[in-house]
């Protein structure tokens, strides 16, 4: 046996073998690997206790930085930590703080070897054992081995001592109880003589303050006399941290810590610190105008210094300042403006985030003209940086900067065309949003949407896709503002359009319907003046037969929700009705509609444009591109195409006698043709706006409208109807659905003055009973783009000088004004403000209920401060207000089970600690109350300390009967 | 506290690698991959501040230097100091300097545990413990020691490697 060990140690590989055979090894690297690890798998295993170390030294190695699994050697580790040799110990305590976790199960093995160790004379090894606790100690290990601990934080020795106090804050986040028993040593240490020891114990107060400020007020007065008194750079900087986060808890202390701070500021040369106070003045010192005066000072200083780390946290203060006192920004805005072309991303993207912050309304077309020429130079991440940001400045609530929207849709334009641009889907939405809101902007959003359109380059990049569907809607929508239709026909129709994915390609040919019935009108429009007010033009020797032959099919074919009934009804009425108009009427009645959108264009250029074969060769043109379509395998396109296809179809066939016939007619009643026509366009001039979120909360449930809450049984009807693919039905296209479905019987109705009472009085009907139905479709309306825009990372750069003089011409520029023009309307709604202000607020409210709750234990809702609770213990891990909420019971706990006690058991806690916050809340007097007697109590812990843990916890449940023993500060302090 | 502590050589190898909240080997694994993406890609003389929220979760920020084929790299949260942590990666490099005299790559190679014991001394549980190189060394060379002392008693095994290793 002796033999065969020492042979095996003869020939096992040292850690050194294995790194150097890696570095020479011919077999490739995995191979190796894999054969060490078969090796070390043997060895592991064996007796001799040389063998075993290395191969687990071996195997830590190849955990560490190969990357291999060690789990299957925990046991084997556990083995060699009982080694009496220190080099193994070493090893092993390596292996374990590398590898342990709190599943792992050979755990509960270790206890009594981690006691032997930390009660070792042998300072070495209690510090291996401190090393280890640190990584690994679990709830039952710190519950454990708190008494140890706790004798340790006494040590004679720094080294054992400083290793001691930071093994205490694994210990406290692991089991809160240990808190009475350690925390009166913990503070002593505040006040050592050994700086080593004071910048540990400060390093966790800090940590412990971090997660749980309120609690560490009482010991304010220790903390300001280390940031009076110390000049340990290591320990200023916690301490200052500490009271970054107490300063906004007690308002008075704010006054006495400031001075110092100041004072610190003034006298350091050392950065970290100088940064420090810096961040602390700036988060949580800003209402102290000489304070901030002071920082902006020394901020200035680190902005033109040359180490690019000093500057980019200078950019850093400056962007968490620059709410409060934007001055401060302004004032070094040159520096800001430079920095955008540094070579360096992060300095470059804090200095997008401060120049975003300087934009104002008399500025922003300025900072956006050289921010957009400057991403048409820097590199693909950081323009798309620029890009999103720009977009969310400007369209950050409901537009409020912009006053001139024609240059900002012009920009929107000229953004798309960036080659880099990826931002295309919040173009999209703001190409919308702004079309819907700002009726003013239209003709030039058709008119840069036409430019859009019209460059075939576009249609390759698929970034742009969703701005080129914007484009094409709206210049469908509002095709009535277009200089020249046919253009725009042709811009719809080019042939590389077929680049484009189907939901797209459905709304360019829905586009192309609209401007096909909007040219047809215009065309009507233009002869029912030429061939004066009595003429009317296309006259058909009127046979009502046929007239409804005709009508019913088409009418089906687009408009598939208008009932053929009212079909006829239109059709017994409509010839007088539109007779009349035609003859009286035309400026007011067809102003109505075309007044407000088209008297621009449809009177003044477009006159000349429509000419019999223009509108024909218009309608070849379409059907020649479109007729392909019908073979398209997506739904959406077949069927736009298929309606397009078979509306020219009917105009054709009609066309010809509406034309021929002008000369004899004697024009009294109208022919089918232009009835279709006008009733085509009326349908989709419908003006579209903004709908609220909270639109549909606002409509009342109608009397008499059950709606079942369960909608179980639509399963079984629509089990075997396949959902159509959501991708062309929802995503791409729900205006059409409106289209079809919502305006077109609205428009009717307007369209029909008089005699159709009946109908509009139904539809009203229909409208108001189905409000529901209505509602949803507009909605949609309003959410139809998507808005998400990705934070992408800009981390490559590029050197651009002739930004300084972009910045330079910017600096000027900046002061005179631009406000030429009245901003246009913006429609806004309640609900836009009310979606953008509700939401942090809620949260807050949950927030400080949430603490509340955990605070009091509070009556109100009691299910959710359970959670709450349980949440807390496994993720906050410690704060001192839980120790008093907690550790009653599960002090309780411990006696009992071990087993179960660890995080993943919240539910005995749960249940334990619902019945003590009901005990709690009979005693507390009030939540203010409450509050500060956690303060007194931990006070009193603190003075009068004992080391037994059976005492302190009857302390802990007499103070709740105490109201307030002493104040939370002492008053010297304030 | 810090979170993780890295040693990376600039072909994106790890030289070492230490987490003080328990990772599982793949994500270490992933973590210094995502790393070193991000550091080879930065030219030299910019910042040494890297935006770590994308890789190691909310409240993290990311230090490095880079020394030769080195990069040295902290990961840490709000409660340090930014600038403070640069000192520290100085501290830990002067030390193995001091440990190694004129430290290389090679040194941390083939030096796995000695550069854990430096780096132990420094940093104790994700808390800074120590910020003086010179204490530092007394008491990884006391380590040392310490450790020889208690593998003396095996001479034959060691004499034997090392003429192996001749």
């Amino acid at each position: 046996m002796a033999g065969s060990s020492l042979m095996e140690n003869l020939f096992q590989r040292t850690l050194e073998d294995l790194i150097k055979g890696l570095r020479l090894q011919l077999i490739g690297e995995s191979a190796f690997l894999s054969k060490a690890i078969d090796e070390i798998r043997r060895e592991v295993k064996s007796t001799d206790s040389d063998t075993k170390a290395n191969a687990i030294h071996k195997l830590t190695y190849l955990s560490s930085l190969h990357f291999y699994d060690m789990s299957f050697a925990a046991f084997h580790v556990v083995e060699l930590l009982s080694s009496t040799r220190f080099s193994h110990k070493k090893i092993a305590y390596h292996a374990a703080s590398h590898s342990f976790t709190d599943d792992t199960p050979v755990l509960v093995l270790i206890t009594n070897q981690l006691r032997k160790d930390l009660t070792s004379t042998n300072e070495l090894e209690v510090s291996l054992a401190l090393e280890c606790l640190s990584r690994i100690a679990t709830v039952d290990l710190a519950r454990d081995l708190t008494p140890e601990i706790f004798t340790l934080l006494a040590s004679s020795k720094v080294f054992v001592k400083k290793k001691a106090i930071g093994v205490l804050l694994r210990v406290f986040d692991k089991y809160p109880d240990a808190v009475r028993v350690c925390f009166k040593r913990l503070v002593e240490n505040l006040e050592s003589s050994e700086s080593q020891v004071v910048s540990v114990a400060v390093g966790v107060f800090c940590e412990l303050a971090l997660r749980e400020p309120r609690s560490y007020l009482p010991l304010a007065p220790e903390f300001y006399k280390i940031l009076v008194d110390s000049r340990n750079n290591w320990i200023l900087i916690k301490v200052l941290k500490i009271f970054a986060k107490l300063v906004p808890l007690e308002p008075r202390l704010a006054n006495r810590v400031v001075e110092p701070v100041c004072e610190h500021i003034r006298r350091t040369g050392a950065k970290s610190l100088l940064f420090e106070c810096i961040r602390t003045v700036v988060t949580s010192l800003s209402d102290y105008e000489s304070a901030v005066k002071l920082v902006v000072v020394k901020i200035r200083e680190m902005l033109v210094d040359d180490d690019p780390n000093l500057k980019y946290l200078a950019l850093q203060a400056l962007s968490v300042v620059a709410p409060k006192h934007l001055w401060a920004v302004l004032e070094n805005k040159e520096v800001v403006i430079k920095s955008l072309s540094d070579v360096d991303p992060n300095i470059k993207l804090e200095s997008l985030c401060l120049v975003m912050a300087m934009v104002s309304e008399s500025n922003v077309a300025e900072i956006c003209r050289v921010l957009v020429n400057y991403a048409l130079k820097s590199d693909p991440e950081f323009c798309n940086e620029i890009l999103g940001s720009i977009l969310s400045t400007c369209g950050s609530n409901v537009y409020e900067i912009i006053i001139d929207f024609d240059w900002y849709v012009s920009l929107l334009g000229e953004m798309s065309r960036i080659p880099h641009c990826q931002k295309g889907e919040e173009i999209e939405k703001q190409l919308i949003d702004i079309g819907m809101r700002v009726k003013d902007i239209r003709p030039e959003l058709v008119r840069v949407s036409r430019d859009l359109l019209i460059d075939p380059a576009l249609l390759g990049n698929p970034f742009l896709h969703r701005i080129l569907s914007a484009a094409a809607w709206l210049s469908g929508i509002y095709v009535e503002f277009s200089i020249n239709p046919f253009e725009l026909m042709e811009a719809l129709l080019q042939p590389r359009t077929t680049l484009l994915p189907p939901f797209i390609r459905a709304v360019y040919v829905q586009s192309a319907f609209k401007v096909v019935i909007f040219c047809l009108n215009a065309y009507l429009l233009q002869r029912g003046n030429a061939a004066s007010s009595s003429y009317i033009d296309k006259l058909v020797p009127d046979v009502p037969g046929l007239v409804s032959e005709c009508d019913e099919p088409e009418s089906s074919d687009l408009a598939s929700c208008d009932s053929p009934v009212h079909c006829k009804q239109d059709e017994g009425f409509n010839p007088r009705v539109l007779n009349q108009s035609f003859e009286g009427l035309l400026p007011e009645h067809c102003g109505e509609e075309t007044a407000t959108r088209g008297q621009v264009s449809a009177s003044s250029s477009l006159k000349d444009g429509f000419t019999h074969e223009s509108i024909i060769n218009l309608l070849n043109r379409v059907e020649l591109a479109l007729a392909p379509l019908t073979g398209s395998y997506d739904v959406e396109i077949l069927e736009r195409a298929r309606n397009i296809l078979c509306f020219i179809e009917l105009i054709k066939r009609k066309m010809p006698d509406c034309l021929v016939q002008k000369e004899e007619s004697l024009g009294r009643e109208e022919a089918p043709a232009s009835q279709i026509i006008r009733l085509m366009h009326n349908a989709f001039s419908n003006d579209l706006g903004p709908v609220s979120v909270s639109a549909q909360e606002r409509v009342p449930v109608p009397d008499g409208l059950v709606l079942a809450k369960n909608l179980e049984d639509l399963e079984t009807i629509f089990s075997d109807v396949q959902l159509p693919s959501s991708n062309s039905v929802s995503l791409g296209s729900p205006q059409y659905e409106d289209r079809a479905g919502f305006s077109l019987p609205i428009l009717q109705s307007k369209e029909e003055p008089g005699p159709s009472n009946e109908s509009t009085s139904l539809l009203a009907d229909h409208r108001k009973q189905h409000g529901l139905y209505y509602l949803p479709s507009a909605k949609n309306e309003d959410e139809y783009p998507p808005a998400n825009d990705l934070k992408l990372q800009a981390d490559t750069n590029d050197g651009d000088e002739d930004l300084v003089k972009l910045t330079e011409q910017f600096l000027v520029s900046k002061k005179k004004p631009n406000h030429a023009k009245p901003r246009p309307v913006v429609v806004k709604l309640d609900g836009d403000q009310v979606h953008i202000a509700a939401n942090p607020d809620r949260k807050e409210d949950l927030l400080s209920g949430t603490v509340r709750d955990v605070l009091l234990g509070s009556d109100t809702n009691h299910t959710s401060s359970q959670s709450k609770v349980s949440t807390k213990s496994s993720t906050q891990r410690k704060g001192k207000d839980k120790l008093n909420v907690d550790s009653v019971t599960e002090s309780k706990e411990n006696l009992g089970d071990i087993e179960k006690h660890d995080q993943g058991n919240p539910s005995s806690r749960k249940s334990k600690h619902h019945s003590h916050g009901k005990g709690r809340r009979h005693k507390s007097p009030g939540k203010k109350g409450d509050e500060r007697e956690e303060n007194g109590q931990k006070v009193k812990q603190k003075s009068s300390h004992s080391h037994s843990k059976h005492k302190a916890r009857q302390r802990a449940e007499v103070p709740l009967n105490v109201v307030a023993l002493t104040p939370g500060i002492p008053d010297f302090l304030l | 506290m810090i979170r993780a502590v890295m040693v990376i050589n600039t072909q994106g190898k790890p030289r070492l690698a230490k987490f003080y909240e328990f990772q599982p080997v793949e994500k270490q694994q992933e973590h210094i991959r995502s790393v070193y993406g991000v550091l080879s890609s930065r030219a030299e003389n910019v910042s040494n501040f890297v935006d770590a929220e994308s890789i190691f979760g909310p409240d993290t920020r990311l230090v490095y230097k880079h020394f030769a084929t080195l990069y040295f790299v902290f990961v840490f949260d709000s409660s340090e100091n930014e600038l403070a942590m640069l000192d520290l990666i100085q501290v830990f490099v002067e030390t193995l300097d001091k440990c190694f005299k004129n430290v290389c790559e090679l040194d941390v190679v083939l030096n796995y545990s000695k550069m854990h014991t430096v780096l132990d001394e420094i940093i104790f549980g994700g808390q800074v413990l120590e910020t003086s190189s010179t204490e530092v060394m007394k008491a990884v060379e006391e380590i040392s020691k310490l450790e020889t002392a208690s593998n003396a008693i095996s001479l034959v095994p060691k004499s034997v490697s090392a003429w192996r290793n001749r």
